[in-house]
């Protein structure tokens, strides 16, 4: 494996995702990782000199909504769906702002 | 301290006068119940997705050419990745590799005449956050997703003021500017906009910057300037203690006048921007700027200067006026239906002003019409009513726009101007009040005053004082 | 007349029309034989048999007044459970949606329902569409039908072995590297996933949003046309939809290919690909050919390229897609938590299963400061470069025609230990989703075991049209 995966950068990207990973999976997640780096690292092999980068396939632009009011108030059924629910809100443990 | 100086930039974000949120057709007003303008888009529901409000887009264009910009006619929207709970989707739709506007500046002038360009760096278009707000019973914070999807411009400068009078320069700029095109009502204390400061220090004559700091929460102008004094001495005092400065976001706490970190080791900030595959790009035609040049207001500079050479109306009269456009507008209107300017300056600037801080109003509350004050100004020009009934009838238009030449009649108010009628009241005036009339032949002048009083209750006060008076001394 | 269930769907709408058959009748065999079956094969992650016989008595009224009288009106359906379904449970096959009802539906669901399709329920699917085996269901694995001991493939397992169960008359599922046209070759059936942009993603729970697309999974051709056709058309509320004018495929079901220029990729055929599936992959052109296409083979550059561009891609997409699921607004959130962070990460991590977290891993890597430009926007480059070796190919060819998948169906439990040898499965499939083509999945055989084998036939951007003829002329020639 060309790719080794530090414990600090399994560390740092489960801060990023929010991800809290046991220690086996953390081993597990290391090796995974750095094999499909290697395996990405392929891609260093094409020349990309002067290529644009393609996020759409197809090059659709300028969509764009009119500045009119369509939500109607649906609190309800959206708050039905949350873990937590108070005073018409979501309830999150504190934050500070 | 004299020998260090401040470099200050700042990153300025201004919530736009939208109808509907920027990615969603929920309403932007505020003051709804938590959570009644909200929608599977703004918050965050599992399939849903966004689509550009186009009204965001001119009005950060209109922004971007009005403070000299280049407009990225290419431009994308990216995803900022970061967990918070006031952000629905846990990334924000923002811009970085590809924001709307480019390379600006203003030009400023501060209260005690420096003169400079402040340039931007760049405006891009992106979404507000949710509130959180504290509960004390449930020990937990409850997240209102009324404002999540406001649409935003975050204006940010370069390094290039030196002071707080620098900086409040350049936000009364900006916010004239923006709130001339009618893109937000820039209001700091509501949070329409808000101004986060990038501060560091140097010793006067070095070339490099020096570490900097970014302060949060600054609500007012008031609190700006603290702020900068604040983390000027903080950052001062560090060095001269041979301590380094930390870049890191510090919040300003403005009654305690100090600032604080704002740090946590789950806040990685890094934030993995990416195009957001969501959204298409945007390509902007020369058509399209054309249109929004076209719209483009008379800025207040402009008026400032038109003001002193076709109205010829004092600095004072013209500083006060041209401070909202809208309230420019309703003078401009005023004059063009053919009343005195110097006669609509006044009743804007007294009558109007009064009445906008007693019931709490901006200027663009005004609901009386250009025409209704002009036909208003003509009445007391004519002297069909005095100053007392106009302000009666302004304060009636004032209210509910009415007419006030149907008011004026409905009310039979207008003046009597048949001298006949109005010298047989005075003679009858002279021949109840002997005694005043004796006192102003004996030299009291103030008696006439009463004379003139009564002879107006008399005339149930459609009468001119001028004239009265006038006719009184003939008679006497 | 044959029995319910073992109609396609543009016979079972015809006889619905002609009144031999109720749509009440035709929602009670289906879901009669969804309880018969269903616990073997476990398509279905939610049965909604209220909804279904409700919304029959519904169309049925509708088809009696002639305010109903489409090919489809009556047919019972099953849709994939990432697009959303208003007051039904969608999951997305994972713990952390274990309970979310979505307050809207998806804009291809709405389409379906003006067609008068009656929603028989949601099918099972890999934990977010992350998966070629349908094993990584939070709901357990679903089998094929073919051979229960092995997958049905993957993600839109339930959907694929739904329609070949006869669980339901036809399918939804949704297509972001092959998740369409792979289960359809392991379970025997017809699945297409169009030109990106065709179908509305609104209502889909986005996977790898630049990739995702919804199609159809059916027991013919012709009635993936009819499908494709009442699902299809412009939906301002996806900014990613093209639009065109409304297009009826069902005209494209012509036998008739002597225009037709069909290329095959050699490297298609090399090392890794099943001498079973090779040879009746290869028989499938030869019906095409007799019936008068010209088909020739040639060298389609890059395709090794494509599954490292597509998972780096992909999973970049989906680390941020999948952000907010953070047990605040719906979904599952960890019983106990200390603080903000902590409740974050543990309704994660106890929510999303082993593949979830290592896609979202490795996307949240690639994208991380320092890697943005080596990885994803590398990826991004490919990608514009894999577009243009199909610019190039469709130059010459109108039809690209190969093999869906290397091998047959594997049995459950082979797959998930290796993840690489996993995704090398993708590789016929995945350069389609990265260049945003259509591609269709027709049966042509079976293996020595028994398992399904599918063709895929592949053309340019928004010609499905010729897609479905080459198809539809190949389904009645073979
Ligand atoms: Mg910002
Ligand atoms: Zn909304």
């Amino acid at each position: 494996m060309n790719n080794i995966i530090s414990d600090e950068t399994i560390e740092y990207v489960g801060i990023l995702a929010k991800l809290e990973l046991s220690e086996e999976e953390k081993e597990a997640a290391k090796s995974d990782m750095g094999r499909m780096l290697d395996y990405i690292d392929m891609l260093g092999e094409l020349d990309t000199e002067g290529v644009e980068p393609m996020s759409h396939a197809f090059p659709v632009q300028n969509v764009f909504r009119e500045d009119v009011v369509t939500g109607t108030d649906i609190r309800d059924r959206i708050l039905a769906n949350a873990p937590e629910e108070k005073d018409g809100m979501f309830v999150v443990p504190k934050t500070f702002d | 301290m004299s020998d260090y100086e401040t470099v200050i930039g700042l990153e300025v974000h201004v919530e736009l006068a939208t109808k509907t949120k920027i990615f969603c057709g929920c309403s932007t007003a505020f003051g709804g119940e938590p959570n009644t303008h909200t929608c599977p888009v703004c918050t965050g529901m599992p399939g849903s997705l966004p689509v550009l409000n186009r009204q965001v887009l001119e009005y950060a264009c209109a922004v971007g050419l009005a403070t000299n910009c280049d407009i990225t006619r290419y431009c994308k929207f990216d995803r900022k990745n970061y967990f918070y709970p006031d952000n629905p989707q846990n990334y924000q739709i923002s811009q970085l590799y590809l924001p709307i506007c480019r390379n600006g500046h203003v030009d400023i002038e501060t209260e005690s005449g420096v003169k400079k360009a402040v340039r931007i760096h760049e405006i891009h278009m992106e979404e507000d956050a949710g509130k959180l707000i504290h509960d004390d019973w449930l020990d937990a914070s409850l997240v209102d997703y009324n404002r999540s999807g406001v649409p935003l411009i975050e204006i940010v400068s370069e390094p290039d003021m030196r002071s707080a009078e620098e900086v409040i320069a350049y936000l009364e700029k900006l916010r004239m500017t923006i709130s001339y095109l009618g893109a937000s009502d820039c209001k700091l204390q509501e949070g329409s906009m808000r101004a986060d400061v990038n501060l560091s220090v140097r010793k006067v004559g070095e070339t490099e910057f020096g570490t900097r700091t970014e302060m949060k929460n600054l609500n007012s102008f008031k609190a700006i300037a603290r702020a900068i004094a604040g983390e000027t001495e903080r950052q001062i005092d560090l060095l001269e203690a041979g301590q380094p400065v930390i870049q890191e976001t510090r919040r300003w706490d403005d009654d305690k006048e100090c600032s604080y970190a704002m740090r946590s080791k789950e806040d990685a900030q890094d934030y993995r921007y990416f195009p957001d595959p969501d959204l298409v790009p945007i390509s902007i035609t020369d058509e399209f700027l054309d249109e929004i040049r076209a719209r483009e207001p008379e800025f207040r500079e402009a008026k400032i200067a038109r003001y002193k050479e076709e109205f010829g109306l004092p600095d004072k009269d013209i500083l006060l006026i041209t401070e909202n456009k809208h309230l420019a507008d309703v003078f401009e209107e005023t004059v063009s239906e053919g009343a005195p300017a110097k006669k609509v300056s006044n009743w804007l600037m007294v009558e109007t002003m009064r009445l906008l801080k007693e019931n709490d109003l901006d200027p663009e509350d005004i609901r009386f019409s250009p025409k209704n004050l002009a036909a208003l100004i003509n009445l007391t020009e004519k002297k069909t009513v005095n100053s007392t009934v106009a302000k009666e009838i302004f304060e009636e238009m004032f209210k509910s726009d009415c007419d006030p030449v149907k008011y004026v009649e409905d009310h039979g108010l207008a003046m009597q101007n048949d001298e006949g009628a109005l010298r047989e009241t005075i003679q009858k005036v002279i021949d109840e009040n002997p005694q005043s009339v004796a006192d102003y032949r004996a030299g009291k002048e103030k008696a006439i005053g009463f004379l003139v009083g009564q002879t107006m209750k008399a005339m149930q006060g459609k009468c001119d004082p001028g004239s009265v008076n006038k006719i009184l001394k003939e008679l006497l | 007349m044959s029995k319910i269930t073992e109609m396609d769907a543009l016979t079972l709408g015809q006889a619905i029309k002609s009144k031999e058959v109720t749509v009440k009748e035709a929602t009670e065999e289906y879901l009669k034989s969804i309880k018969d079956k269903d616990e073997k094969y476990n398509c279905y992650v939610t049965v909604d048999e209220e909804g279904a016989m409700k919304a029959a008595s519904e169309v049925q009224s509708k088809i009696d007044s002639g305010e109903l009288s489409g090919p489809l009106a009556g047919v019972p359906v099953a849709i994939k459970d990432n697009m959303c379904t208003e007051g039904l449970l969608t999951t997305c096959s994972s713990r952390i949606l274990y309970n979310y009802v979505p307050t809207f539906e998806s804009t291809a669901v709405t389409n379906l329902r003006n067609a008068g399709a009656v929603i028989l329920g949601k099918t099972n699917m890999d934990e977010f569409a992350m998966g070629s085996t349908t094993e990584t269901s939070y709901f357990g694995p679903t089998r094929n039908p073919a051979n229960p001991e092995h997958v049905p493939g993957g993600s839109s397992g339930g959907s694929a072995a739904a329609v070949a169960a006869g669980e339901c008359a036809y399918a939804l599922g949704s297509d972001t590297g092959g998740s369409i046209r792979q289960p359809a070759s392991y379970c025997g059936v017809v699945g297409i996933k169009p030109t990106y942009g065709t179908v509305s993603r609104y209502g889909l729970i986005a996977y790898g949003s630049s990739l995702d697309q919804i199609g159809p999974l059916t027991k013919n051709v012709s009635d993936a046309a009819a499908v494709l056709t009442a699902i299809a058309g412009h939906d301002h509320r996806d900014s990613t939809s093209v639009d065109r004018e409304s297009q009826d495929y069902t005209k494209a079901l012509v036998k008739d290919v002597k225009d037709i220029k069909i290329g095959i990729p050699r490297d298609y055929f090399g090392e890794g690909l099943d001498p079973e599936v090779a040879a009746a992959v290869k028989k499938s052109a030869d019906v095409l050919k007799a019936a008068g296409a010209t088909v020739e083979e040639f060298d389609l550059s890059l395709v090794n390229y494509a599954i490292p561009a597509y998972y780096t891609i992909a999973a970049a997409e989906a680390s941020s897609n999948l952000e907010r699921f953070d047990g605040i607004k719906y979904g599952y959130r960890t019983e106990d938590y200390n603080g903000l962070h902590n409740m974050y990460k543990k309704s994660r991590s106890e929510g999303f299963g082993a593949e979830v977290k290592r896609r979202i891993m490795l996307g949240s890597f690639v994208l991380s400061s320092g890697y943005y430009d080596a990885y994803y926007l590398k990826a991004l480059k490919v990608k514009a470069l894999i577009k243009k070796a199909f610019d190039d190919a469709f130059a010459k060819y109108d039809i690209i025609l190969g093999p869906v998948a290397p091998t047959t169906a594997p049995k459950l439990g082979e797959s998930l230990s290796d993840p690489i040898k996993m995704y090398l499965g993708d590789i016929y499939t995945i350069s389609v989703n990265l260049a945003g083509l259509p591609g269709i999945s027709v049966p042509c055989g079976t293996d020595s075991a028994g398992l399904p084998i599918g063709v895929q036939l592949l053309a340019d951007c928004f010609n499905e049209d010729k897609l479905f003829r080459t198809a539809y002329t190949y389904e009645s020639e073979k």
